[in-house]
């Protein structure tokens, strides 16, 4: 997996194989952005991470997050936050294979976008 | 550490019982295989919804209509737990529906038999979740994280499905002899597609060694099968029905049943795309999702006009 | 009209309304744009077909002459059915079947909220738990409505349309008569009248939100309530109900 470093001794960005690349998604194929789900089963316990949901908007994030996780009772609170909004701690693991700018919680190509400002640039 | 060093770390940890995390190092090859095993996983969820959906609009009383209603909702979300927990490998859904629409992704064999007769209903979630519940249950320990997470949550779910397919058939043992009669001949035709679903043996299957290794397999499919055999035929007695096998025999000094051969001929033509309904199946996903598209392009567009309207005006 | 005969066909009216769009609604079970809404139209559907053998259960029980939920729903022709024409409509497209849903959602948003109350308790209890479900229902439509009505131009086109279809049926849901009248004057159903002009209110407000346009009130179309249905509940009915008739007498 170690890339070639180029003159500068840079390692270049990683590439996720099994991605198509920046971008991963192709025209129109998206599947909507990914959101993590965090229930609070009763009143005093902490919310737990539940899992992901795709949506495409906070009002629709949540309807999603009850239907898939809540449906069979049990939850008296959900969160839900894009994704993309975490910031995580490095892996103690991380080698000079990992990139140390990956303070994202997942792998997911969203991360690897053309970050929002420069879109239309 | 050098890769090698950074490999060996990584087995020990397996060796060791340990979970990885999504953003542990690990090689390349362990990544693909997860995606890949995940990926296979989730579309057979998803295309396991058509052959039940197909009686849900013919469900013979409203308690049937409603459980099986629920349990194919179930399967979509089993479907979309483990699209979710391969996404923290580095893969966008998106790409994973299309090696399935374009038929590059597999999916599990027995989702391309027809479903002909309400009865077969019973005897998907009697046989199929059956050997699934038998191969899942190991999974629920698997070394990758999100995907054990993932098949906790499924293995509570699945239970209720098998329940209810045996359920429904022992309901159509005892009834009128033209149900009894539907219920025989729902299990001459699944039967033996369901001992197939458990995968071909394991001399044929070249990843069981390094997938067991990485505990995401933990037993083998000859194994699996012989499991699900040895459950299973005292079930049919329990109902009074016969499976299509006259080999099928217990036998006291192994304790386990004999049985027939599985023609594998039959197993690898389905898995090629010459099964009887391989075509239907994706040709109703893919419908699904150009169908939808529209939709999908419809919800983000709302969702940037109002993004847009809700941010603060630049200083 | 004697008072029971009153409250089965009101009962009727309720259960097949909701089994006939839950129905619907479960045909796209495997089909849905995404596999989110996949789950959250299963949701609906289970919520109404659940209100449906709740409320069909009781009609049985009313009529006093041994059918159940499942007699009621598998063995009665279209002509005896009671829903309102709205529910039996074809799906159409997503727009269609979300318009479709937000027209009744709302309808069965404020019936439910006044059910509550019933004189009858039974009815009462039914329509308390159904309450709790159609807010979410009526929060997931009206939010899709807006999606849709104000996402892309194939969108807005899409609904309006929808919208512009639908609009004849909807008038049927506020059209009392004798059998309404019956269950209001015995405090057991709320008055359409009074929950007619909120609903007005809701579907303008959304349609608004969603860019769209509300139709000019034109010719309303009905005759549900009375079994004068359109040609869909036929096929409808001959696919829910062909393994149920083919084994009559059969448990399952």
């Amino acid at each position: 997996m170690a890339e070639a470093r180029d003159a500068t001794g840079q390692a270049p960005p990683i590439d996720l194989p099994g991605t198509a690349g920046n971008g991963a998604a192709a025209q129109g194929e998206s599947q909507w952005p990914l959101w993590e789900v965090f229930t609070q089963k009763t009143g005093g316990e902490p919310h737990e991470h539940a899992g992901s949901v795709h949506a495409a908007d906070p009002e629709m994030a949540l309807q999603n997050a009850r239907d898939v996780y809540a449906r069979r009772g049990g939850v008296v609170s959900l969160w839900v936050v894009p994704s993309i909004e975490i910031t995580a701690s490095q892996s103690e693991d991380a080698g000079p294979l990992f990139d140390p700018g990956a303070d994202k919680v997942y792998r997911h190509p969203q991360f690897y976008k053309i970050p929002r400002g420069l879109k239309g640039f | 550490m050098t890769e090698e060093e950074l490999n060996a770390a990584f087995e020990a940890r397996i060796a060791a019982g340990e979970t990885i995390e999504p953003k542990d190092w690990m090689p390349d090859r362990y990544r693909t295989q997860l995606i890949r095993m995940m990926s296979q996983h989730a579309h057979s969820e998803i295309v396991g919804m058509l052959p039940e959906g197909n009686w849900i609009t013919r469900a013979p009383s409203l308690s049937r209509k409603m459980t099986l209603i629920a349990k194919v909702q179930d399967e979509a979300g089993h479907g979309l737990y483990i699209y979710c927990g391969a996404e923290t490998l580095g893969v966008d859904r998106s790409e994973l529906v299309d090696q399935l629409l374009s038929g590059k992704a597999k999916y599990s064999s027995i989702f391309n038999y027809p479903t002909l007769t309400w009865a077969d209903i019973g005897v998907i979630g009697w046989f199929v979740d059956g050997a699934a519940i038998v191969n899942q249950t190991v999974l629920a320990k698997a070394s990758y994280g999100p995907y054990a997470r993932a098949m906790i949550r499924i293995c509570k779910e699945e239970n209720f499905h098998k329940k209810q397919g045996y359920e429904i058939i022992a309901t159509l043992a005892r009834g009128t002899p033209e149900q009894k009669a539907m219920a025989q001949d729902a299990i001459n035709r699944w039967w033996w597609p369901s001992l197939m679903m458990l995968g071909p043996s394991d001399t044929d299957s070249p990843n069981t060694a390094e997938l067991m290794r990485w505990r995401v397999k933990r037993k083998t499919n000859d194994e699996l099968r012989q499991r699900f055999i040895d459950l299973t035929v005292p079930q049919a007695d329990a109902v009074g029905l016969t499976l299509p096998d006259p080999n099928l025999k217990y036998n006291p000094d192994t304790q386990h049943y004999d049985f027939g051969q599985i023609d594998w001929e039959e197993f690898w033509a389905v898995v090629k795309g010459n099964g009887p309904c391989n075509r239907e199946r994706i040709q109703a996903r893919r419908d699904a999702h150009e169908n939808g598209r529209w939709v999908r392009e419809a919800a983000e567009a709302y969702a940037a006009k109002h993004e847009r309207r809700s941010q603060p005006t630049a200083a | 009209m004697d008072e029971r005969s009153a409250l089965f066909e009101y009962l009727l009216r309720l259960g097949d309304d909701r089994l006939v769009l839950g129905h619907r609604l479960s045909e796209w079970c495997g089909h849905g744009p995404i596999l989110e809404e996949d789950i959250a139209l299963a949701n609906i559907s289970l919520d109404l077909v659940g209100q449906a053998t709740l409320l069909l259960k009781l009609a049985g029980e009313t009529e006093g002459k041994g059918r159940n939920e499942d007699a009621l729903a598998y063995f009665r022709d279209g002509i005896e059915y009671r829903n309102l024409q709205l529910a039996e409509l074809p799906n159409g497209d997503y727009a269609y079947t979300i318009m479709r849903q937000f027209l009744f959602d709302v309808y069965s948003y404020h019936l439910l909220d006044r059910l509550r109350s019933s004189s009858h308790s039974e009815l009462a209890g039914i329509a308390a738990k159904g309450f709790k479900e159609v807010r979410y229902h009526v929060r997931h439509s009206s939010e899709w409505v807006a999606r849709l009505g104000d996402g892309t131009e194939e969108s807005h086109v899409r609904s309006q349309n929808a919208l512009d279809d639908l609009w004849r049926f909807a008038g049927e849901i506020f059209v009392p008569d004798e059998v309404d009248m019956e269950m209001t004057a015995r405090g057991i159903g709320p008055d359409l009248l009074a929950i007619k002009p909120q609903w007005e209110l809701v579907v303008r407000d959304v349609v608004t939100r969603a860019t769209l346009t509300m139709p000019a009130d034109k010719y309303m179309v009905g005759g549900g309530r009375k079994g004068r249905h359109t040609e869909f509940l036929g096929h409808m009915l001959a696919e829910m109900q062909i393994v149920a008739r083919s084994h009559p007498g059969a448990e399952w």
